[in-house]
């Protein structure tokens, strides 16, 4: 597979190669950059961040991976500053930026966004998050974690809590994770389990599924534990939301039964799911995770670049 | 022996192996239910050894597209379409799902970039018995009567 070019839309679009070329080459350019203190492959390269909707995390770690390639970056982070709010097209705004950008990082609040700007697009074209539907570079630098922390992602046993009816990180993850030889624990309230036409594809994929709203009697077997947030803006009513809001929360106290070794995950931002107090522990992962998302992204920037 | 249930026509398209009940929504789907069109032939729920039962659709005067071909298979996925030029049959297809779908099917994701912006939509086929596609753009599948109602 040619990198130089590709554009990162959807988790979809990666077969398991890609995924361990991109975290084998994340894993390289985070030891050079530990080395070196700063690189600079994608020195003279203009990344371009157009955030239509707007997102902290996502975005500093975008342009913090750009600069420390020693490119450098252009954008915006809000559309409410744009011409889009004169009513310009989304191709018309991608067709204009590319001549002012080498690779393209969009966050936009409409599904089918980022293959849209893909296709209208010379440049590369970085999906981060195209309304309810793909964020891939967050499931990428999820497995970078995972696999930094355990040296490997076959033989884990990896349990998902939360949302896993609208989560879109966990659909990608799940799916993204049926490449290994996982098993997976879907934890979840009754009302927000896991879509079955997913469970279903896990299924045929060889994945080992079980479905349970036992969260303590699930921890014990677990290696990883990948907690996400009940986002109230993908409930279509608020009686659903108000149902399960809370109904699950990670404490020391509910560690106790872990292995040693657990690790605990969360794409952040947190809300009480998490109780600070297990920031402290051994099994707090989360931090970490989001230092993954540079030299993933450098990868990604660096490969579609074709600098590296 | 040919099963000439309705009448002869000189020239058109004669679509065959409809299911039985669908002939409606295939002259809907093509267009076909305006008055200023050629002369119409329906024979609904004709016995057939195939499907048991099923209808046939006879346009006069006009043969159909590949891309109303594509049309017609996403309703009546086993029809076979006969191109008649001069009281004989010049040419026959089966139709046949085609592994994309451009232009034909809305979706139905109000929130779709598609639904928003100047581009054809456009589907990939995940499975084709039972007929499951995925947007191209915003990913989710559509099965069923979900898809007949985008058409
Ligand atoms: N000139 C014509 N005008 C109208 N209808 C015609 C004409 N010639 C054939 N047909 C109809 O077109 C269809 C296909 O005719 P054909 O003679 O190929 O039958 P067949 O051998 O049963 O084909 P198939 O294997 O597709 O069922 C039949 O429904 C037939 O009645
Ligand atoms: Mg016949
Ligand atoms: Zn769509």
């Amino acid at each position: 597979m040619e990198w130089k070019g590709r554009d990162v839309v959807s988790i979809r679009d990666f077969s398991k190669e890609d995924i361990e070329f991109v975290l084998k080459v994340a894993e390289r350019l985070e030891e050079e950059l530990n080395e070196k203190g700063s690189l600079d492959y994608a020195r003279g390269k203009i990344l371009a961040t157009l955030f239509f909707e707007p997102s902290t995390r996502t975005r500093l770690s975008f342009e913090s991976a750009m600069h420390r390639l020693g490119g450098s970056v252009i954008g915006f982070s809000s559309a409410s500053s744009t011409s889009v709010k004169k009513g310009e097209s989304l191709a018309d705004t991608i067709r204009t930026v590319e001549q002012y950008s080498d690779v393209i990082v969009i966050r936009h609040p409409m599904e089918g966004a980022a293959r849209l700007a893909a296709e209208v697009a010379e440049v590369p074209v970085i999906n981060a998050g195209d309304g309810s539907n793909q964020h891939p570079t967050q499931t990428l630098l999820d497995l970078y974690t995972i696999k930094r922390a355990f040296g490997r992602i076959d033989g884990l046993k990896i349990g998902l809590l939360g949302d896993l009816k609208y989560g879109r990180t966990v659909h990608s993850l799940a799916e993204a994770l049926a490449f290994y030889d996982v098993e997976l624990y879907l934890i979840s309230p009754e009302l927000l389990r896991m879509p079955k036409h997913i469970v279903e594809e896990l299924k045929v994929r060889g994945v080992r599924v079980y479905e349970t709203t036992d969260l303590e009697g699930a921890i014990p077997e677990l290696d990883v534990l990948y907690v996400t947030r009940i986002q109230r803006e993908r409930f279509p009513d608020e009686e659903e939301y108000l149902k399960v809001k809370g109904s699950y929360q990670v404490n020391c106290k509910l560690l106790k039964n872990a292995k040693e070794t657990l690790k605990v995950m969360h794409p952040l931002p947190r809300v009480d799911e998490i109780h600070p107090e297990v920031d402290k522990s051994e099994h707090a992962l989360y931090f970490r995770q989001v230092f993954s998302g540079v030299p993933v992204r450098m990868a990604l920037l660096g490969l579609t670049l074709g600098v590296l | 022996m040919p099963e000439l249930k309705v009448e002869v026509i000189p020239e058109g398209t004669v679509i065959d192996h409809i299911p039985a009940g669908k002939w409606l929504k295939v002259i809907e789907i093509l267009g076909l239910t305006k008055p200023n069109g050629g002369t119409l032939l329906i024979a609904s729920n004709v016995p057939s050894k195939k499907l048991g039962r099923k209808d046939i659709v006879k346009v006069e005067g006009r043969y159909l597209s590949e891309e109303e071909v594509n049309k017609i298979a996403l309703i009546a996925p086993n029809a076979t379409v006969n191109i008649v030029k001069d009281y004989k049959i010049a040419e026959k297809f089966k139709v046949s799902i085609p592994d994309e779908i451009v232009g034909i099917l809305r979706c139905p994701n109000p929130n779709c970039v598609s639904n928003h912006e100047y581009v054809r939509p456009k589907f990939h086929v995940v499975s084709k018995e039972p007929l499951k596609l995925r947007c191209h753009y915003c990913e989710r599948t559509i099965e069923g009567e979900e898809i007949l109602k985008n058409l």
